[in-house]
Protein backbone atom coordinates (compact mmCIF):
# COMPACT_ATOMS: atom_id res chain seq x y z
CA UNK A 1 0.00 0.00 0.00
CA UNK A 2 1.47 3.80 -0.81
CA UNK A 3 0.85 6.23 1.76
CA UNK A 4 0.42 10.13 0.04
CA UNK A 5 1.80 12.36 2.63
CA UNK A 6 0.08 15.21 0.87
CA UNK A 7 -3.06 15.29 -1.03
CA UNK A 8 -2.12 16.20 -4.91
CA UNK A 9 -3.92 19.38 -5.74
CA UNK A 10 -6.87 18.98 -8.08
CA UNK A 11 -5.94 22.07 -9.57
CA UNK A 12 -4.61 22.13 -13.29
CA UNK A 13 -1.64 24.49 -13.03
CA UNK A 14 -2.90 27.50 -14.94
CA UNK A 15 -0.93 30.18 -14.39
CA UNK A 16 0.86 32.56 -16.18
CA UNK A 17 3.49 31.46 -18.25
CA UNK A 18 6.09 34.63 -18.21
CA UNK A 19 5.99 38.34 -18.61
CA UNK A 20 5.87 39.74 -21.94
CA UNK A 21 6.18 43.40 -21.39
CA UNK A 22 7.26 45.53 -24.05
CA UNK A 23 5.98 48.32 -26.55
CA UNK A 24 5.21 45.64 -29.60
CA UNK A 25 1.54 44.95 -29.22
CA UNK A 26 1.06 48.58 -28.76
CA UNK A 27 3.04 49.48 -31.85
CA UNK A 28 1.10 46.59 -33.75
CA UNK A 29 -2.32 47.85 -32.10
CA UNK A 30 -1.64 51.68 -33.33
CA UNK A 31 0.10 50.58 -36.91
CA UNK A 32 -3.67 49.02 -37.39
CA UNK A 33 -5.85 51.68 -37.20
CA UNK A 34 -3.43 54.02 -38.97
CA UNK A 35 -2.67 51.28 -41.96
CA UNK A 36 -6.48 50.87 -42.18
CA UNK A 37 -7.14 54.23 -42.65
CA UNK A 38 -4.51 54.66 -45.13
CA UNK A 39 -5.36 51.39 -47.13
CA UNK A 40 -8.77 53.06 -47.19
CA UNK A 41 -7.24 55.37 -49.71
CA UNK A 42 -4.79 53.79 -51.33
CA UNK A 43 -7.01 50.99 -52.32
CA UNK A 44 -10.49 53.14 -53.33
CA UNK A 45 -7.76 55.22 -55.05
CA UNK A 46 -6.08 51.96 -57.27
CA UNK A 47 -10.02 51.08 -57.80
CA UNK A 48 -11.03 54.44 -59.04
CA UNK A 49 -8.09 55.26 -61.18
CA UNK A 50 -8.16 51.41 -62.47
CA UNK A 51 -11.67 51.10 -63.44
CA UNK A 52 -13.43 54.71 -63.47
CA UNK A 53 -11.16 57.14 -65.45
CA UNK A 54 -11.32 57.26 -68.80
CA UNK A 55 -12.34 53.81 -70.31
CA UNK A 56 -12.58 52.51 -67.04
CA UNK A 57 -12.14 48.54 -66.58
CA UNK A 58 -11.94 48.37 -70.23
CA UNK A 59 -8.48 49.89 -70.56
CA UNK A 60 -6.88 47.88 -68.30
CA UNK A 61 -4.19 45.00 -70.50
CA UNK A 62 -0.53 44.97 -70.24
CA UNK A 63 -0.02 48.68 -71.47
CA UNK A 64 -1.98 50.01 -68.69
CA UNK A 65 -0.14 48.22 -66.50
CA UNK A 66 3.26 48.73 -68.12
CA UNK A 67 2.10 52.49 -68.47
CA UNK A 68 1.32 52.80 -64.85
CA UNK A 69 4.46 51.25 -63.64
CA UNK A 70 6.79 53.18 -65.42
CA UNK A 71 5.56 55.88 -63.30
CA UNK A 72 7.53 56.52 -60.11
CA UNK A 73 4.24 57.74 -58.38
CA UNK A 74 2.71 54.38 -59.17
CA UNK A 75 5.21 52.20 -58.61
CA UNK A 76 5.37 54.04 -55.13
CA UNK A 77 1.73 54.14 -54.57
CA UNK A 78 1.33 50.40 -55.23
CA UNK A 79 4.57 49.26 -53.15
CA UNK A 80 2.84 51.00 -50.19
CA UNK A 81 -0.51 49.54 -50.65
CA UNK A 82 1.36 45.98 -51.05
CA UNK A 83 3.60 46.43 -48.22
CA UNK A 84 1.11 48.13 -45.60
CA UNK A 85 -1.60 45.74 -46.91
CA UNK A 86 0.34 42.52 -46.56
CA UNK A 87 1.48 43.63 -43.17
CA UNK A 88 -1.83 44.87 -41.91
CA UNK A 89 -3.49 41.22 -43.06
CA UNK A 90 -0.54 39.22 -41.41
CA UNK A 91 -1.05 41.49 -37.86
CA UNK A 92 -4.48 40.03 -38.09
CA UNK A 93 -4.39 37.17 -39.11
CA UNK A 94 -1.66 36.77 -36.03
CA UNK A 95 -4.09 38.02 -33.71
CA UNK A 96 -6.84 35.62 -34.87
CA UNK A 97 -3.97 32.04 -34.46
CA UNK A 98 -3.55 34.03 -30.87
CA UNK A 99 -6.93 34.08 -29.96
CA UNK A 100 -7.91 30.53 -31.56
CA UNK A 101 -4.67 27.93 -31.37
CA UNK A 102 -4.84 25.86 -28.51
CA UNK A 103 -1.81 24.55 -28.69
CA UNK A 104 1.35 25.94 -28.71
CA UNK A 105 2.66 23.71 -31.56
CA UNK A 106 -0.40 24.50 -33.60
CA UNK A 107 0.50 28.05 -33.06
CA UNK A 108 3.99 27.90 -34.16
CA UNK A 109 3.16 26.10 -37.23
CA UNK A 110 0.29 28.27 -38.36
CA UNK A 111 2.58 31.43 -37.48
CA UNK A 112 5.20 30.03 -39.56
CA UNK A 113 3.42 29.57 -42.60
CA UNK A 114 2.17 32.91 -42.42
CA UNK A 115 5.32 34.56 -42.26
CA UNK A 116 6.54 32.61 -45.20
CA UNK A 117 3.84 33.72 -47.01
CA UNK A 118 3.78 37.31 -46.05
CA UNK A 119 8.13 36.78 -46.94
CA UNK A 120 6.70 35.49 -50.65
CA UNK A 121 4.34 37.57 -51.34
CA UNK A 122 5.81 40.94 -50.26
CA UNK A 123 9.31 40.26 -51.65
CA UNK A 124 7.60 38.62 -55.05
CA UNK A 125 5.56 42.01 -55.58
CA UNK A 126 8.73 44.47 -54.54
CA UNK A 127 10.53 42.44 -56.98
CA UNK A 128 7.54 43.03 -60.07
CA UNK A 129 6.94 46.33 -59.37
CA UNK A 130 11.13 47.54 -59.63
CA UNK A 131 12.06 45.18 -62.57
CA UNK A 132 8.74 45.11 -64.59
CA UNK A 133 9.78 45.66 -68.24
CA UNK A 134 7.04 47.64 -70.09
CA UNK A 135 8.20 47.39 -73.34
CA UNK A 136 9.69 43.58 -73.97
CA UNK A 137 11.51 43.15 -77.14
CA UNK A 138 9.28 41.10 -80.03
CA UNK A 139 6.34 41.69 -79.22
CA UNK A 140 3.58 43.31 -80.90
CA UNK A 141 3.45 46.45 -80.72
CA UNK A 142 -0.53 47.25 -79.93
CA UNK A 143 -0.36 45.61 -77.12
CA UNK A 144 2.51 47.96 -75.33
CA UNK A 145 2.13 50.83 -73.94
CA UNK A 146 2.33 54.22 -76.32
CA UNK A 147 5.51 55.32 -74.97
CA UNK A 148 7.50 52.18 -75.83
CA UNK A 149 9.81 52.91 -79.12
CA UNK A 150 8.67 51.43 -82.58
CA UNK A 151 11.27 49.35 -83.97
CA UNK B 1 -77.40 52.90 -9.50
CA UNK B 2 -75.59 50.89 -6.84
CA UNK B 3 -72.92 48.14 -8.34
CA UNK B 4 -73.67 45.09 -7.59
CA UNK B 5 -71.44 41.74 -7.22
CA UNK B 6 -72.85 39.60 -9.69
CA UNK B 7 -72.64 35.70 -8.79
CA UNK B 8 -70.72 35.91 -5.84
CA UNK B 9 -71.41 32.37 -5.59
CA UNK B 10 -69.76 30.66 -8.54
CA UNK B 11 -66.28 32.16 -8.48
CA UNK B 12 -63.39 29.86 -7.93
CA UNK B 13 -62.23 30.74 -4.57
CA UNK B 14 -59.43 33.53 -4.71
CA UNK B 15 -55.48 33.31 -3.42
CA UNK B 16 -55.03 34.81 -0.69
CA UNK B 17 -54.55 38.42 -1.23
CA UNK B 18 -51.01 39.41 -1.54
CA UNK B 19 -49.84 36.26 -2.13
CA UNK B 20 -46.94 35.22 -4.25
CA UNK B 21 -48.10 33.14 -7.01
CA UNK B 22 -45.97 29.48 -7.20
CA UNK B 23 -44.74 27.79 -10.10
CA UNK B 24 -42.97 25.01 -11.07
CA UNK B 25 -39.15 25.48 -12.60
CA UNK B 26 -36.58 22.65 -13.77
CA UNK B 27 -32.92 23.86 -13.27
CA UNK B 28 -30.55 21.78 -15.87
CA UNK B 29 -27.18 22.21 -13.99
CA UNK B 30 -24.63 20.66 -14.86
CA UNK B 31 -22.33 18.70 -12.44
CA UNK B 32 -18.86 17.98 -11.90
CA UNK B 33 -17.87 15.19 -9.37
CA UNK B 34 -13.85 13.24 -10.07
CA UNK B 35 -14.86 11.27 -7.28
CA UNK B 36 -18.57 10.34 -8.35
CA UNK B 37 -19.15 7.05 -10.75
CA UNK B 38 -18.76 9.72 -13.98
CA UNK B 39 -15.30 10.65 -13.14
CA UNK B 40 -13.93 12.97 -15.12
CA UNK B 41 -16.86 13.25 -16.94
CA UNK B 42 -19.28 16.33 -16.37
CA UNK B 43 -23.12 15.37 -16.39
CA UNK B 44 -25.95 17.55 -16.78
CA UNK B 45 -28.87 16.88 -13.67
CA UNK B 46 -32.31 18.01 -13.88
CA UNK B 47 -34.25 19.22 -10.79
CA UNK B 48 -37.67 20.36 -10.49
CA UNK B 49 -38.34 22.57 -7.81
CA UNK B 50 -41.49 24.92 -6.69
CA UNK B 51 -40.58 28.46 -6.87
CA UNK B 52 -42.19 31.71 -6.22
CA UNK B 53 -42.54 34.98 -8.71
CA UNK B 54 -39.72 36.30 -6.07
CA UNK B 55 -37.48 33.82 -6.02
CA UNK B 56 -33.86 34.08 -7.39
CA UNK B 57 -31.62 31.34 -9.25
CA UNK B 58 -29.88 31.15 -5.89
CA UNK B 59 -33.32 30.18 -3.90
CA UNK B 60 -33.78 27.62 -6.11
CA UNK B 61 -30.35 25.89 -5.98
CA UNK B 62 -30.68 26.37 -1.86
CA UNK B 63 -33.91 24.06 -2.34
CA UNK B 64 -32.58 21.73 -4.53
CA UNK B 65 -29.31 21.54 -2.11
CA UNK B 66 -31.15 21.14 1.07
CA UNK B 67 -34.40 19.31 0.20
CA UNK B 68 -33.13 17.20 -2.92
CA UNK B 69 -30.20 16.74 -3.32
CA UNK B 70 -27.09 17.49 -0.90
CA UNK B 71 -24.53 17.02 -3.16
CA UNK B 72 -24.68 19.81 -5.13
CA UNK B 73 -22.51 22.33 -4.63
CA UNK B 74 -21.77 26.42 -5.29
CA UNK B 75 -20.17 29.26 -3.73
CA UNK B 76 -22.49 31.83 -2.10
CA UNK B 77 -21.63 33.91 1.24
CA UNK B 78 -24.45 37.29 1.25
CA UNK B 79 -26.54 36.06 -0.95
CA UNK B 80 -27.71 39.79 -1.63
CA UNK B 81 -24.95 40.65 -4.51
CA UNK B 82 -22.10 42.73 -2.91
CA UNK B 83 -19.61 39.42 -2.18
CA UNK B 84 -19.20 38.23 -5.74
CA UNK B 85 -19.40 34.58 -4.74
CA UNK B 86 -22.26 32.89 -6.67
CA UNK B 87 -21.29 34.14 -10.22
CA UNK B 88 -22.08 31.50 -12.83
CA UNK B 89 -23.08 30.80 -15.97
CA UNK B 90 -27.07 30.30 -16.11
CA UNK B 91 -28.77 30.04 -19.82
CA UNK B 92 -25.61 30.69 -21.41
CA UNK B 93 -24.63 34.18 -19.48
CA UNK B 94 -22.84 34.57 -17.03
CA UNK B 95 -24.64 36.42 -13.99
CA UNK B 96 -24.93 36.27 -10.26
CA UNK B 97 -27.45 33.45 -9.06
CA UNK B 98 -28.85 36.14 -6.24
CA UNK B 99 -29.20 38.86 -8.39
CA UNK B 100 -31.24 36.77 -10.92
CA UNK B 101 -35.01 36.66 -10.81
CA UNK B 102 -35.73 32.88 -11.91
CA UNK B 103 -39.19 34.59 -13.80
CA UNK B 104 -36.46 36.85 -15.82
CA UNK B 105 -34.70 33.76 -17.39
CA UNK B 106 -38.17 31.85 -18.80
CA UNK B 107 -38.92 29.27 -16.17
CA UNK B 108 -41.20 27.66 -18.70
CA UNK B 109 -38.42 25.93 -20.34
CA UNK B 110 -35.26 24.27 -17.91
CA UNK B 111 -33.06 27.21 -17.22
CA UNK B 112 -29.42 25.82 -17.51
CA UNK B 113 -27.01 26.53 -14.49
CA UNK B 114 -22.76 25.81 -15.37
CA UNK B 115 -20.19 26.94 -13.57
CA UNK B 116 -18.20 30.37 -15.11
CA UNK B 117 -16.07 28.75 -18.13
CA UNK B 118 -12.34 29.53 -18.59
CA UNK B 119 -11.19 28.39 -15.17
CA UNK B 120 -10.54 25.05 -13.68
CA UNK B 121 -13.56 23.46 -11.77
CA UNK B 122 -13.51 22.15 -8.53
CA UNK B 123 -16.70 20.86 -8.37
CA UNK B 124 -19.86 21.26 -9.65
CA UNK B 125 -20.23 25.44 -10.17
CA UNK B 126 -17.12 25.78 -7.79
CA UNK B 127 -14.11 27.04 -9.66
CA UNK B 128 -10.49 27.53 -8.81
CA UNK B 129 -10.52 31.30 -8.79
CA UNK B 130 -7.15 31.16 -8.10
CA UNK B 131 -5.72 32.31 -11.55
CA UNK B 132 -8.18 34.88 -11.89
CA UNK B 133 -7.01 36.21 -8.19
CA UNK B 134 -3.41 35.68 -9.75
CA UNK B 135 -3.97 38.08 -12.07
CA UNK B 136 -5.50 40.86 -10.16
CA UNK B 137 -2.35 40.69 -7.68
CA UNK B 138 -0.18 41.45 -10.29
CA UNK B 139 -1.89 44.79 -11.59
CA UNK B 140 -1.32 45.85 -7.76
CA UNK B 141 -4.35 46.76 -6.46
CA UNK B 142 -3.43 49.27 -3.47
CA UNK B 143 -2.45 52.72 -3.23
CA UNK B 144 0.87 53.64 -4.38
CA UNK B 145 2.58 56.67 -2.79
CA UNK B 146 5.97 58.23 -2.15
CA UNK B 147 7.04 60.71 0.24
CA UNK B 148 5.73 61.52 3.86
CA UNK B 149 2.30 60.21 4.89
CA UNK B 150 -0.30 62.68 5.58
CA UNK B 151 -1.20 63.86 8.88
CA UNK B 152 -4.53 62.99 8.04
CA UNK B 153 -6.91 62.12 4.63
CA UNK B 154 -5.31 62.18 1.41
CA UNK B 155 -8.48 64.81 0.07
CA UNK B 156 -8.98 64.09 -3.03
CA UNK B 157 -11.80 66.47 -5.28
CA UNK B 158 -15.23 64.95 -6.24
CA UNK B 159 -14.30 65.57 -10.14
CA UNK B 160 -10.89 63.80 -9.48
CA UNK B 161 -13.53 60.89 -7.36
CA UNK B 162 -15.90 60.98 -10.66
CA UNK B 163 -12.85 60.06 -13.14
CA UNK B 164 -12.49 56.10 -11.51
CA UNK B 165 -16.34 56.16 -9.89
CA UNK B 166 -17.26 53.54 -12.02
CA UNK B 167 -14.15 50.92 -12.01
CA UNK B 168 -14.81 51.27 -8.01
CA UNK B 169 -17.68 48.84 -8.22
CA UNK B 170 -15.94 45.78 -8.93
CA UNK B 171 -16.76 42.71 -7.03
CA UNK B 172 -14.54 40.65 -7.93
CA UNK B 173 -16.93 38.13 -8.88
CA UNK B 174 -14.69 36.67 -12.35
CA UNK B 175 -18.39 37.30 -14.61
CA UNK B 176 -16.57 39.58 -16.52
CA UNK B 177 -13.41 37.86 -17.09
CA UNK B 178 -14.95 33.97 -17.49
CA UNK B 179 -17.05 35.55 -20.09
CA UNK B 180 -14.25 36.96 -22.63
CA UNK B 181 -13.56 34.94 -25.62
CA UNK B 182 -9.76 35.72 -25.42
CA UNK B 183 -9.16 34.24 -21.77
CA UNK B 184 -11.50 30.89 -22.54
CA UNK B 185 -8.42 30.16 -25.00
CA UNK B 186 -5.61 29.72 -23.02
CA UNK B 187 -6.02 31.67 -20.21
CA UNK B 188 -2.95 33.81 -20.13
CA UNK B 189 -5.07 37.18 -20.61
CA UNK B 190 -4.86 39.20 -18.17
CA UNK B 191 -8.26 39.68 -18.07
CA UNK B 192 -10.95 42.29 -18.03
CA UNK B 193 -11.28 42.57 -13.70
CA UNK B 194 -7.55 43.28 -13.00
CA UNK B 195 -7.62 45.78 -16.22
CA UNK B 196 -10.69 47.60 -14.29
CA UNK B 197 -9.03 47.52 -10.80
CA UNK B 198 -5.47 48.41 -12.55
CA UNK B 199 -7.73 51.58 -14.35
CA UNK B 200 -9.23 52.69 -10.53
CA UNK B 201 -5.95 52.58 -9.36
CA UNK B 202 -4.28 54.63 -13.01
CA UNK B 203 -6.96 56.81 -12.52
CA UNK B 204 -6.68 58.32 -9.16
CA UNK B 205 -5.39 61.34 -8.26
CA UNK B 206 -4.05 59.92 -5.15
CA UNK B 207 -1.84 57.14 -6.65
CA UNK B 208 1.61 57.45 -7.79
CA UNK B 209 1.92 53.71 -9.31
CA UNK B 210 0.42 54.21 -12.38
CA UNK B 211 3.34 54.23 -14.53
CA UNK B 212 3.59 50.92 -12.87
CA UNK B 213 0.77 49.71 -13.11
CA UNK B 214 0.52 50.91 -17.44
CA UNK B 215 3.95 48.91 -17.76
CA UNK B 216 2.55 45.83 -16.21
CA UNK B 217 -0.86 45.99 -18.58
CA UNK B 218 1.27 46.68 -21.66
CA UNK B 219 2.05 43.23 -21.93
CA UNK B 220 1.45 40.43 -24.87
CA UNK B 221 -1.17 39.18 -22.38
CA UNK B 222 -2.42 42.82 -21.21
CA UNK B 223 -4.91 45.50 -22.68
CA UNK B 224 -3.86 44.60 -25.98
CA UNK B 225 -5.50 41.15 -26.30
CA UNK B 226 -8.60 43.11 -26.12
CA UNK B 227 -10.83 42.53 -28.93
CA UNK B 228 -13.70 44.61 -28.09
CA UNK B 229 -16.34 42.11 -27.77
CA UNK B 230 -18.03 43.63 -25.06
CA UNK B 231 -19.05 40.12 -23.43
CA UNK B 232 -17.76 41.60 -20.44
CA UNK B 233 -19.59 45.16 -20.15
CA UNK B 234 -22.57 42.50 -20.65
CA UNK B 235 -21.97 40.54 -18.04
CA UNK B 236 -20.81 42.40 -15.29
CA UNK B 237 -23.39 42.54 -12.54
CA UNK B 238 -22.77 45.64 -11.06
CA UNK B 239 -23.02 47.59 -14.67
CA UNK B 240 -19.81 48.13 -14.87
CA UNK B 241 -18.34 49.98 -18.58
CA UNK B 242 -15.60 47.04 -18.11
CA UNK B 243 -14.83 47.71 -22.09
CA UNK B 244 -14.64 51.15 -21.93
CA UNK B 245 -12.60 51.32 -18.67
CA UNK B 246 -10.06 48.71 -21.18
CA UNK B 247 -9.95 51.20 -23.78
CA UNK B 248 -9.28 54.31 -21.29
CA UNK B 249 -6.46 52.16 -19.85
CA UNK B 250 -5.13 51.24 -23.97
CA UNK B 251 -5.38 55.65 -24.23
CA UNK B 252 -3.15 56.17 -21.78
CA UNK B 253 -0.71 54.11 -22.78
CA UNK B 254 -0.98 55.53 -26.39
CA UNK B 255 -0.76 58.80 -24.91
CA UNK B 256 2.39 57.90 -22.61
CA UNK B 257 4.55 56.29 -25.65
CA UNK B 258 4.02 58.87 -28.57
Amino acid sequence: MTTQSTIPSPRSPYVRRKTTRGNFELYSWVFMRGSGVVLLVLIFGHLWTNLMVGDGVHAIDFGFVGGKWASPFWQIWDLLMLWLAMIHGTNGVRTIVNDYAQRDTTRMVLKGLLYLAFTVVVVLGTLVIFTFEPCPPDAPANLLPSFCPTI
Amino acid sequence: MTAVLENPATESPKPEVGAVPSFEVTLRVRRYNPESEHGEESVWDEFTVTAHGTDRVLDALHKIKWEQDGSLTFRRSCAHGVCGSDAMRINGRNRLACKTLLKDVNPDKPITVEPIKGLPVVKDLVVDMEPFFASYREIMPFLITSGNEPTRERLQSAADRERFDDTTKCILCAACTSSCPVFWNDGQYFGPAAIVNAHRFIFDSRDEGGTQRLEILNDKEGVWRCRTTFNCTEACPRGIEVTKAIQEVKRAMITRAF
